[in-house]
C-alpha cells in the first residue's frame, strides 16, 4: 500500500501539484487520470522520488520516503518497477539484456539464473524468440511489453505505469492492459498507472483518481464514476460520443 | 553583463560550475556492480578511443606534414641549417599539435557522441529508468567514459606524435626540401624527454575536460530532439574553449 499525503510540488515558482492525498492499495490497479498538463506524470514521478517534493509525505507500507535516507531510498527502490511512457528500453542492449539489466546490476545471481529468470519474465508478458532482437526491430506492443518484463524481473512490490497505452492501437492497449491487471494480482503489487485512455478506466481501474490543474478532483471505483457529481470529472471522462450513450445505458439499466 | 555571464540563477557560469561539481561527486560515486563496470569501461575504450585512431592517424601525417613543408619554406637563410626543420617540426608537433589539436579534435568528435547519447537516454527516459532502480546513472553512465578517455586519449597522442613526425619526414623527402638524413638529425637533436610527459599530462587533462564537460550536458538535457542538438553544440563548444584554457595554464605551470 502507498499513502500519499499532503504532496505539493512546484517548478520555477509554479505549483504544479497541490496538496493531494490519496491511498494506492495493494493487489489493486490503481490509475491517476486527467488532461494531459493536468500534473500526472509529475505526481507519478514524485510518488516514485524521481522528483523531489516540496511538501508532504508518500508512505510505502508505513515507511515514510521523505525520511529515508539514501541507502535506504535504494533498497525500496529495488522493490519498485516502473513501465515508462515511450517504454525507455536501452537501444544498444538487446530484449534479453534488457530485461536482465537490474538482474545484472542488482543480483549476485550466476548469468544461468539471470537468463532463466529474463526469459520467464519474457514468457510471461507472452514474448518468444525475441531475445536477441535490439528495441529497434520490435513493434511498438512488444517494446511496451519488454519494458513490462523488465519492470517485473526483481518481482518488486509496486508497479509504476506511465502512460502504459500511448501510441498503441486500441486493441493491443487492451492486451497490456489485461497484463498489467494480471501481474498485479499474481504478483499482489501495488500498482498505480498514468492514463487518459478511458479504455484502461473502465476496463482495470479499481481505484481512480481524477487530477486537474494540479489537485486532487475526485477518487473512487469505476463503478462510482457513473454516479459521481463532480463537472469536470464528467467532461473529461464523457467527452466522447461513446462514453456518453455508455453513461445513458448505465443509468436506464440501474433505473 | 557580468551579471548576466557569471552570476544568473539558471544559466550563469557560476550555476553551471556548482551544478557540474555537483554532477561530478555523483560520477565518482562507487560504481554499482565491478564487473559491469569492467565491462562498460572496455565497450568505452573500444567506442571512444579505438574507433577515434583513424581521424587520429588521418590528422597527424598530414599535420606533421604541413608543419615540416612550412617550416622548410620559411627558412631560406643558406647559414640555417636544414636539420632545424627536424627539430622546429619535431617540437611543434610535441609540445603543441599532438596533444592540443587532437584534443580538438576528439572534443568535436567524442564529445558530441557522449552529449548526444547521454542526451538522447536522458530525454527517452532511459536514465529515469536506471534511476528508478536505485542505480547511481550518472556513475554508471559517465564513469566508464570519463576512464576510458583518461586511459585512451594519452595513448593517442602517442601514437599521433609518431605518426606527425613520420609525416613530416614523408613530405620532406618526398618534396625534397629537407634530405632524410637532416630531418632524422633534426628530430634527435637537443630532444628534451620532458616534453612528451608535458603532452601526456595536458592530454589527460584534456580527455577528462572533453568526457566529462560533455557528460554533463548531455545529462541534464530536458526536452527532445532539439535540446539534444543543442546540448552537443554546448558540449564541444565548453569543451574546447576549456581546453584553450587549460592549455595556456598548464603551459605556464609545467614550462614556465
Amino acid at each position: 500500500m502507498i499513502e500519499v499525503t499532503n504532496l505539493s510540488k512546484s517548478f520555477d515558482g509554479k505549483q504544479i501539484l497541490k496538496d493531494i492525498s490519496t491511498v494506492f492499495e495493494k493487489g489493486q490497479t490503481n490509475l491517476i487520470i486527467g488532461q494531459s498538463g493536468s500534473g500526472k506524470t509529475v505526481l507519478l514521478k514524485s510518488i516514485v522520488g524521481l522528483h523531489q517534493i516540496d511538501e508532504g509525505d508518500i508512505v510505502y507500507d508505513g515507511d515514510s520516503f521523505v525520511s529515508m535516507n539514501n541507502s535506504e531510498r535504494r533498497r525500496l527502490r529495488q522493490d519498485m518497477g516502473m513501465l515508462f511512457q515511450g517504454s525507455a528500453l536501452f537501444d544498444s542492449s538487446t530484449v534479453e539484456e534488457n530485461v536482465r539489466f537490474p538482474l545484472d546490476m542488482l543480483t549476485d545471481w550466476s548469468l544461468e539464473e539471470r537468463r532463466d529468470r529474463a526469459n520467464f519474465c519474457l514468457e510471461r508478458v507472452n514474448l518468444k524468440n525475441v531475445n536477441h532482437l535490439f528495441p529497434s526491430e520490435i513493434s511498438g506492443g512488444m517494446q511496451k511489453r519488454v519494458a513490462i518484463a523488465r519492470a517485473i524481473s526483481l518481482n518488486p512490490k509496486y508497479l509504476f505505469c506511465d502512460e502504459p497505452n500511448s501510441g498503441l492501437d486500441p486493441k493491443t492497449a487492451i492486451v497490456i492492459d489485461e497484463l498489467i491487471k494480471e501481474l498485479t494480482q499474481e504478483f499482489d503489487m501495488t500498482t498505480i498507472i498514468n492514463t487518459h485512455d478511458m479504455n484502461s478506466v473502465m476496463g482495470i481501474g479499481d481505484k481512480i483518481v481524477f487530477i486537474q490543474n494540479g489537485v486532487k478532483e475526485w477518487e473512487g471505483s469505476k463503478e462510482d464514476i457513473f454516479s459521481a457529481d463532480n463537472e469536470a470529472l464528467e467532461s473529461f471522462i464523457f467527452a466522447s460520443e461513446i462514453f456518453r450513450e455508455v453513461r445513458e445505458y448505465h443509468r436506464k439499466v440501474k433505473k | 553583463m557580468i551579471k548576466l555571464l557569471f552570476l544568473n540563477k539558471k544559466s550563469g557560469m557560476l550555476y553551471h560550475l556548482g551544478k557540474y561539481t555537483l554532477f561530478l561527486k555523483k560520477v565518482f560515486g562507487r560504481p554499482d556492480k565491478h564487473s559491469v563496470f569492467f565491462n562498460q569501461l572496455i565497450r568505452e575504450i573500444d567506442k571512444l578511443g579505438i574507433n577515434s585512431l583513424g581521424i587520429v592517424l588521418v590528422i597527424s601525417i598530414f599535420m606533421g606534414a604541413v608543419v615540416t613543408l612550412q617550416t622548410a619554406y620559411n627558412i631560406e637563410m643558406p647559414f640555417i641549417p636544414k636539420y632545424t626543420v627536424g627539430v622546429a617540426a619535431r617540437d611543434s608537433i610535441l609540445l603543441e599539435f599532438s596533444s592540443t589539436m587532437v584534443c580538438l579534435i576528439l572534443a568535436g568528435k567524442v564529445g558530441s557522441n557522449i552529449a548526444s547519447e547521454i542526451g538522447t537516454m536522458r530525454v527517452t527516459e532511459q536514465i529515469d529508468a536506471i534511476d528508478i532502480m536505485g542505480i547511481n546513472s550518472a556513475g554508471f553512465l559517465v564513469l566508464p567514459k570519463v576512464l576510458a578517455m583518461i586511459f585512451i586519449t594519452p595513448l593517442l597522442v602517442l601514437i599521433s606524435m609518431g605518426v606527425g613526425i613520420f609525416g613530416g619526414y614523408l613530405a620532406g623527402t618526398l618534396t625534397g626540401e629537407v634530405p632524410p638524413a637532416e630531418y632524422i638529425y633534426g628530430i634527435q637533436y637537443g630532444f628534451r624527454p620532458f616534453y612528451i610527459i608535458y603532452s601526456l599530462i595536458k592530454s589527460v587533462v584534456f580527455a577528462f575536460i572533453i568526457s566529462s564537460v560533455s557528460a554533463y550536458w548531455g545529462y541534464y538535457t530536458f526536452g527532445g530532439a532539439l535540446e539534444v542538438g543543442r546540448a552537443s553544440t554546448k558540449a564541444v563548444v565548453t569543451s574546447s574553449i576549456f581546453i584553450l584554457l587549460f592549455n595556456l595554464l598548464l603551459t605556464q605551470l609545467l614550462l614556465a
